[in-house]
C-alpha cells in the first residue's frame, strides 16, 4: 500500500532509543461471527506515533483491534511484526471502550491489577504518580462506583499506562463522554502516551484529527482501507482549526458524506 | 416504623389464629390457642432450648460443609471443561432424588446421632451453592478476561499460577454476588434438611421433639417447637443476609434491608 502523496511518510527505522518501535500489521482476513468482513488489511504504525483507524460503526474496527491484541485468532497468512523483530507477547497494552474497572477494588488497586495478575511486585509509588498525572490522586482510595464517567476513563488510562508497554491499542474509550470531558481526556492521552506506538480506533473524524499523527480510513461497500493520511502539526490539535479543514473535507468525502448531507 | 410493622404483622396473624380457634371451637389437641402455645413454651422452655441446640448445631455444621463443598465443586467445574461434562449430570441427578427418600438410608448409614442430619442438610445446601457460584464464575465479562490475560503475558508464570491469580483477582470476586444468592437460599433451606433427618430417626432435636409431642397429643408443645424452629430459621437468614451485605458493599443493590 502506497503512502498518501501529500506528505512523505517519515522513515521508520525503529532504532530510536526511548521510543517505541514501529509495528507492521498485515491481516489476511477479519471475520465477524464466522463471516468474512475485511480482507488484506495492511497497517503501518509509525514508531512512537499515534495512528487513528477511522470508520463508521459496525465496520469491524473492534475486530481488527482484537485480532492485533491476540483476543481473536489470526487468519492464516496474517503477520504482525515489530520493527525491532522482538516477540510481541507482553508488550501490548489495551484500552477498551468500557473502562473495565473492577467494582470491588479501589482506584489504586485497579491501577495495580496488571502487576498482581502477572505476579510482579506492585509499584504503588508509580501508580500514585500516574494517578497524580491523570488528576485522580484524591480518589485513589475510592471505589469505581464513586467516580464519574470521565474519572473512570482516567483511571482506566492510568491502568493502561502502568505497564510501560511500547504498543497501546485503544478502542474509542471516550465515545460515551460529554464533549468537554472528551476534549480534556484526548489532550491528556496525547500527553501521557507520547513516544508510545498507539493505534486508536474511532468513528469520530474530529477525534482522529485531534490526536492522530496519521489516519487510516475504512469506508465503502465492500469496505476498503485508505492509504495513511498524515496530518500536519503536533497533537493535540484543535480540529476546527482553519488549516485542518481540507483534511476534514477529504475524510468526510471518503466516508461518503456529500455537501447535501451538511 | 420497622418494629411497628413487625408488631402489626405478628399480632394480626396471632389474632386470626385465636379467632379461628374461638369460632370453630376446636379441641386443644387439634389446634391450641396462641396463649396455650405460649404457656407451653414458658413451661417447657428448658426442654425446647435443649433440643433447639441440637438442631442449630446440625444446621450450622450442614451450612458450613455444604457451602465449602459447593464452593470447591464450582471452582473445579469452572476450571476444567471436562470436569463440567462429567460432574454436572451427576449433580443434577443427585437433586432429582428427593432428600426425603434417602433420609432413612442416611440414618441407617450414619446412625441416629447428629451425623446423618448434618449430611442431610449438606446435601440440600450443596446444589444451590454450587450452581449459583458456578454461574457467577462462568459469567466473567469476556472483555475483562481478555484484558486480564493480556496483562498476564507480562509475567513469566506457568499455567497454574496464572489460573490461580486470574481466579484470585478477577473471577472469584466477580462471582461473589452470585455465591451470596446461593448462600441465602442455602440458609433458608438448611433447617429442612436437619428437621427431616430428625423425623426419620433421632433422640434429640426439634424435629424429634415435634414427633414426640405429636405422638402424645401434646399439640401445644408441637406448636412451640415449630415456633422455636421458625425463630432460629429467621434469625439465621437475617444474620447471613447482614453478613453478606457487609461483605459485598461494592455490589449495586436496590433492595432495601428488611
Amino acid at each position: 500500500m502506497v503512502a498518501d502523496d501529500i506528505s512523505s511518510a517519515p522513515a521508520d527505522t525503529g532504532e530510536d532509543t526511548g521510543r517505541s518501535p514501529a509495528l507492521h500489521i498485515s491481516l489476511s482476513e477479519i471475520a465477524f461471527q464466522g463471516r468474512s468482513i475485511l480482507e488484506n488489511l495492511q497497517l503501518s504504525l509509525e514508531s512512537g506515533k499515534t495512528t487513528c483507524l477511522l470508520g463508521p460503526s459496525g465496520v469491524g474496527k473492534t475486530s481488527i483491534l482484537k485480532s492485533i491484541a491476540g483476543f481473536l485468532p489470526l487468519a492464516e497468512g496474517s503477520l504482525i511484526e515489530a520493527s525491532d523483530h522482538e516477540n510481541l507477547s507482553g508488550r501490548i497494552a489495551y484500552m477498551d471502550q468500557n473502562d473495565l474497572l473492577l467494582p470491588w477494588a479501589t482506584v489504586l488497586d485497579n491501577v495495580l491489577i496488571a502487576a498482581r495478575l502477572s505476579g510482579q511486585k506492585p509499584d504503588s509509588d508509580k501508580a500514585l504518580d500516574l494517578l497524580e498525572k491523570v488528576g485522580l490522586i484524591e480518589k485513589a482510595a475510592s471505589r469505581p462506583d464513586q467516580l464519574s464517567g470521565g474519572m473512570r476513563q482516567r483511571a482506566a488510562l492510568a491502568r493502561t499506562l502502568m505497564s510501560d508497554c511500547p504498543f497501546v491499542l485503544v478502542d474509542e474509550p471516550f465515545s460515551a463522554l460529554d464533549a468537554i470531558t472528551r476534549h480534556r481526556l484526548q489532550a491528556l492521552m496525547v500527553d501521557l502516551m507520547r513516544d508510545r506506538t498507539v493505534l486508536m480506533i474511532t468513528h469520530d473524524p474530529l477525534e482522529a484529527l485531534r490526536i492522530g499523527h496519521q489516519i487510516y480510513v475504512l469506508s465503502g461497500d465492500p469496505v476498503i482501507l485508505s492509504p495513511p493520511l498524515h496530518v500536519k502539526g503536533a497533537p493535540p490539535r484543535i480540529p476546527t482549526d482553519e488549516a485542518l479543514q481540507p483534511r476534514l473535507q477529504l475524510i468526510l468525502s471518503m466516508l461518503g458524506m456529500t455537501r447535501e448531507d451538511a | 416504623m420497622r418494629f411497628l410493622r413487625w408488631f402489626i404483622t405478628l399480632t394480626g396473624l396471632l389474632g386470626i389464629w385465636a379467632f379461628i380457634v374461638w369460632i370453630t371451637d376446636l379441641p386443644k389437641f387439634i389446634l391450641p390457642t396462641p396463649l396455650q402455645v405460649f404457656g407451653s413454651f414458658l413451661e417447657r422452655y428448658e426442654i425446647l432450648f435443649h433440643h433447639a441446640q441440637t438442631t442449630l448445631l446440625e444446621i450450622v455444621l450442614g451450612l458450613t460443609l455444604g457451602i465449602t463443598f459447593g464452593i470447591l465443586s464450582a471452582l473445579m467445574i469452572s476450571m476444567h471443561r471436562g470436569a463440567r461434562q462429567w460432574f454436572m449430570p451427576v449433580l443434577i441427578a443427585s437433586q432429582a432424588v428427593p432428600v426425603f427418600a434417602i433420609a432413612p438410608l442416611l440414618v441407617l448409614w450414619f446412625d441416629y446421632g447428629i451425623t446423618s442430619k448434618v449430611v442431610m442438610a449438606t446435601l440440600i445446601i450443596y446444589f444451590p451453592v454450587t450452581v449459583s457460584f458456578l454461574d457467577g464464575l462462568n459469567r466473567t465479562p469476556p472483555a475483562l478476561l481478555d484484558l486480564a490475560r493480556l496483562m498476564q503475558q507480562q509475567g513469566k508464570a506457568g499455567w497454574l499460577m496464572k489460573t490461580w491469580r486470574l481466579y484470585r483477582y478477577i473471577r472469584v470476586p466477580h462471582a461473589l454476588p452470585s455465591l451470596a444468592s446461593g448462600m441465602r437460599v442455602a440458609t433458608a433451606v438448611a433447617p429442612i434438611g436437619a428437621v427431616v433427618g430428625e423425623w426419620v430417626g433421632s433422640s434429640s432435636g426439634l424435629g424429634y421433639l415435634m414427633l414426640h409431642a405429636n405422638g402424645r397429643m401434646q399439640t401445644d408443645l408441637l406448636f412451640a417447637s415449630l415456633l422455636t424452629l421458625t425463630v432460629i430459621a429467621i434469625a439465621l437468614f437475617y444474620l447471613m443476609d447482614f453478613l453478606l451485605r457487609r461483605a459485598l458493599v461494592w455490589q449495586p443493590d436496590q433492595t432495601p434491608p428488611l
